[in-house]
């Protein structure tokens, strides 16, 4: 009998050990509850994202009282970050321990890694049709918005797979702020699209003014970089699409390591080499470069708006360094000015799965209570960022924030205005770029080729055609592209490895010794008998 | 025959146990979220090996471990290799497998940021302990550092930990840069009131505009003849778990404090603070 209990326990301990292996349990697939149960109690998570900025966690607290005063029985707790990449790490994280938050600030690309567990991230199809909860449902406590006035392509943003499975919070694009100054100073006149031409032309022309005591004369300092990119990632994906060359299909074959590319990065090297490029990553923030009369052009995202220029609301440098300068908001640079393209971002929201469906409902509620006008409204009026209802969009409150830009340099601060605006004449020439699991690695990717081709060219190093190869290869297999298929991410591996086949005989040996054993024990009772 | 039973299968299970344990570069990366993570802890050791091999040429190139004289005259973008003994670790990236920390010798101090290093490694920096750091040097708005750096620890050094110099009298001065990086204390400081972006008044702030909450940095203002300056508890460096912390959180306006750290650089002065007193 001892040993039949070893035996039993081993048998029990190699299931744990299997159940273990195959990763986290299984939630039941979330559908829609027949009424919201108002006699309970809920307590909810909100984890959102903020850029450092005072205004708009106070929109989020604001907005969470006024929506439990609505809904006294729902409580929701506010966490927040300043950084998508922590709350992608915190959620990773939490989804092994099944600790997701309710709600939960986030970008598709992210959404598609929670989604390799099953039913981890709610579903908004049904939700968002639902005639009682749903969008301007009969049962919402307050004026949400109908599905026809989320702006189609933002909604269609956070479509996987052919689900919902976000909705859009807030929307933003790149802008180029230009010292508007420097570029007639050169002699040049700045056009309404700037073209990648027009940008290394003037950029050129600025480092040539450095002079034998170091001291470039366009700026009368010793310091200049004409032209500075925040996010390299958004450069090359812009690049490409505008040229209409490969990045990814939307299955997810990756296209980024093509000729076209390689054609960029040396182009790029060889204004690095003349001193007229460099990156947020390698130099700083590009606002602090600007507001010093250190760069000419600068791109950054238009809910960086409040940080850009001489009257800028936001300033990290001290006010003696600032100077004087009439401050251009333009679109990104492009290939072709007739049809512009520029990349659409900015932040989403997603729902974790829960076992009470009422929960998951609650946290829809919220979720729905983001897209209010009021809510909407106030939040893109902290930045350069785009309500992402038409409802907010053609609000009177909000046409009329739109029209008082310059008024001051705090709420009606002129640039910030005119890049929301940049977004809201432009919306049909935004883009974004497929999502899959691996995207996100792919878009790290993409910035990571020009940072690395930045900081070689500094370091005196070659780069040319071997290098570009070399550095494809380690690219690649740094960012694990060589593993992500066109399959939506998922690999095709090859033979069962070794481990596994050992595995799987091994199961198979326990089996049939298990099964001999049962007819031993059987034949010797027979015998017995 | 129970016995030889018994025994077959408990090599099965090791044979399970030991496949289950090795699979992780062999899972499909859209299984499961612990697919995921076992994905990027993979993908954190070939970062880190893969820097580590590509600074082997940089090795080769900057073989002679510089001064620190030789280090601060070095031009942004040079290869350089010094000796220096750790202070503090900021922080350890486990997703791409970079450390970053505070380094100092007797004669000056260094940033070494994103250093590649594995978890072991990053164990073993402890204060104290001397290594040989290569990379670039770099500059980040303003802040001298070792960028895309690598290690080696240097054995049969004796430990150095620095005593923190006293630059009270340097605050407000162009001589206060010639010490970035380098362990420091001002003292007799006066707590000065912190406005947030709303006009509110306060200690301290969560963020240098008020905007964050407990666990991220925390910022407040001092002054010192006359001037006013902004100290903070980096958050990476110091969490909320710790006296310093905890400290500020603490402090009130008219308070004379003391206080030790490091002397960061961001457009400017940006002192990364360690340990605080209030004057009795």
């Amino acid at each position: 009998m001892k040993c039949m209990r070893t035996l039993g326990a081993m048998l029990l301990a190699a299931g744990l050990l299997l159940a273990g292996c195959h990763g986290q349990q299984e939630q039941a697939a979330f559908s829609v509850p027949e009424a919201f149960d108002t006699s309970r109690n809920y307590e909810i998570t909100f984890w959102a994202k903020n850029d450092t900025n005072l205004r708009q966690t106070d929109i989020y607290r604001q907005a969470i009282a006024d929506f439990q005063e609505l809904y006294p029985n729902i409580t929701v707790t506010l966490r927040l970050y300043t950084d998508y990449g922590d709350i992608y790490n915190d959620v990773i994280t939490n989804i092994s321990t099944g600790t997701t938050p309710n709600v939960c600030i986030t970008y598709p690309d992210h959404i598609a890694t929670y989604m390799t567990g099953e039913n981890v991230v709610v579903p908004l199809d049904e939700l968002l049709s639902d005639e009682r909860y749903g969008l301007g449902g009969s049962e919402v406590l307050f004026d949400s918005p109908t599905q026809e006035e989320i702006v189609p392509q933002f909604l269609e943003e956070c479509r996987l797979g052919g689900h919902y499975y976000a909705v859009p919070y807030m929307r933003s694009t790149e802008a180029c702020y230009v010292n508007q100054d420097l570029v007639e100073a050169l002699g040049f006149t700045l056009p309404d699209v700037l073209t990648w031409d027009f940008i290394w032309e003037v950029s050129e022309a600025a480092v040539a003014t450095r002079g034998e005591d170091g001291v470039y004369a366009v700026n009368g300092q010793e310091v200049l970089i004409s032209f500075i990119y925040k996010s390299t990632d958004n450069m090359m994906i812009q690049m490409l699409r505008q040229l209409d060359a490969g990045y990814s299909t939307a299955t997810g074959e990756i296209q980024l390591f093509n000729g076209t590319t390689e054609d960029l990065l040396l182009g790029i090297a060889g204004h690095v080499e003349n001193g007229a490029f460099s990156t947020f990553k390698i130099s700083g923030y590009p606002a602090n470069f600007l507001n010093a009369g250190q760069c000419i052009f600068a791109v950054d995202s238009t809910a960086g708006a409040t940080w850009m220029g001489t009257d800028a609301p936001l300033v990290d440098i001290a006010e003696e360094d600032i100077v004087e300068f009439e401050t251009a908001v333009r679109m990104v640079p492009q290939f072709d000015p007739e049809n512009p393209q520029m990349i659409s971002q900015g932040p989403s929201v997603c729902i974790f799965n829960k076992e009470d469906p009422q929960e998951v409902l609650a946290s829809w509620l919220f979720t729905q209570y983001l897209l209010t006008d009021s809510v909407q409204m106030a939040y893109s009026q902290t930045e350069g960022y785009v309500p992402v209802t038409t409802q907010a969009q053609e609000n009177p409150a909000y046409q009329d924030y739109l029209s008082r830009a310059g008024e001051d340099t705090d709420t009606y601060y002129g640039v910030k205005i005119e890049a929301a605006k940049l977004l809201l004449d432009h919306l049909e020439d935004t883009f974004i770029t497929p999502v899959f699991n691996g995207s996100a690695s792919l878009r790290d990717a993409a910035g990571q080729l020009i940072e690395d081709v930045t900081k070689s060219v500094r370091r005196k190093q070659t780069v040319d055609e071997a290098y570009i190869e070399q550095l494809y290869t380690d690219t690649q297999a740094l960012y694990h592209l060589d593993t992500v298929s066109s399959t939506g991410g998922k690999a095709d591996l090859g033979p069962l490895p070794g481990t596994a086949v050992a595995l799987l005989a091994a199961l198979a040996a326990a089996w049939v010794l298990i099964l001999g054993y049962v007819l031993l024990a059987r034949r010797r009772r027979r015998k017995k008998k | 025959m129970r016995k030889l039973i018994a025994a077959a299968l408990a090599l099965c299970l090791a044979a399970s146990m030991a496949a289950c344990s090795g699979g992780s570069g062999e899972t499909t990366a859209a299984d499961s979220s612990a697919a995921s993570s076992a994905a990027e802890t993979t993908a954190a050791e070939t970062t880190a090996a893969e820097t580590t091999a590509a600074e082997e040429t940089t090795q080769a190139a900057a073989a002679d471990v510089m001064t620190y004289e030789e280090y601060m005259a070095a031009a942004v973008d040079d290869p350089v290799t010094i000796q220096a003994y750790v202070q503090a670790k900021q922080s350890y990236y486990a997703e791409q497998g970079t450390a970053t920390v505070y380094l100092q010798d007797q004669d000056g101090g260094y940033f070494a940021y994103d250093m590649a290093c594995t978890a072991e490694d990053y164990e073993k920096l402890t204060e104290g302990t001397c290594i040989q750091v290569t990379g670039y040097k770099a500059e980040w708005s303003g802040e001298i550092e070792i960028m895309d750096g690598s290690f080696t620890f240097v054995e049969g050094e004796e430990p150095f930990v620095a005593e923190p110099v006293d630059l009270t009298e340097y605050l407000g001065t162009e001589e206060l840069e010639d010490y970035q990086n380098q362990k420091v204390s001002f003292t007799g400081l006066t707590v000065e009131a912190s406005t947030d972006a709303n006009g509110n008044e306060a200690a301290f702030l969560y963020n240098y505009d008020g905007s964050g909450t407990q666990g991220d940095d925390v910022y407040f203002n001092v002054s010192y003849n006359g001037q006013t300056f902004s100290f903070l508890v980096e958050s990476y460096l110091c969490d909320s778990s710790t006296e310093v912390y905890q400290a500020v959180e603490a402090l009130e306006v008219g308070q004379t404090i003391d206080c030790e750290g490091f002397l960061y650089w961001y457009e400017g002065a940006n002192p990364h603070i360690t340990s605080l007193t209030v004057a009795e």
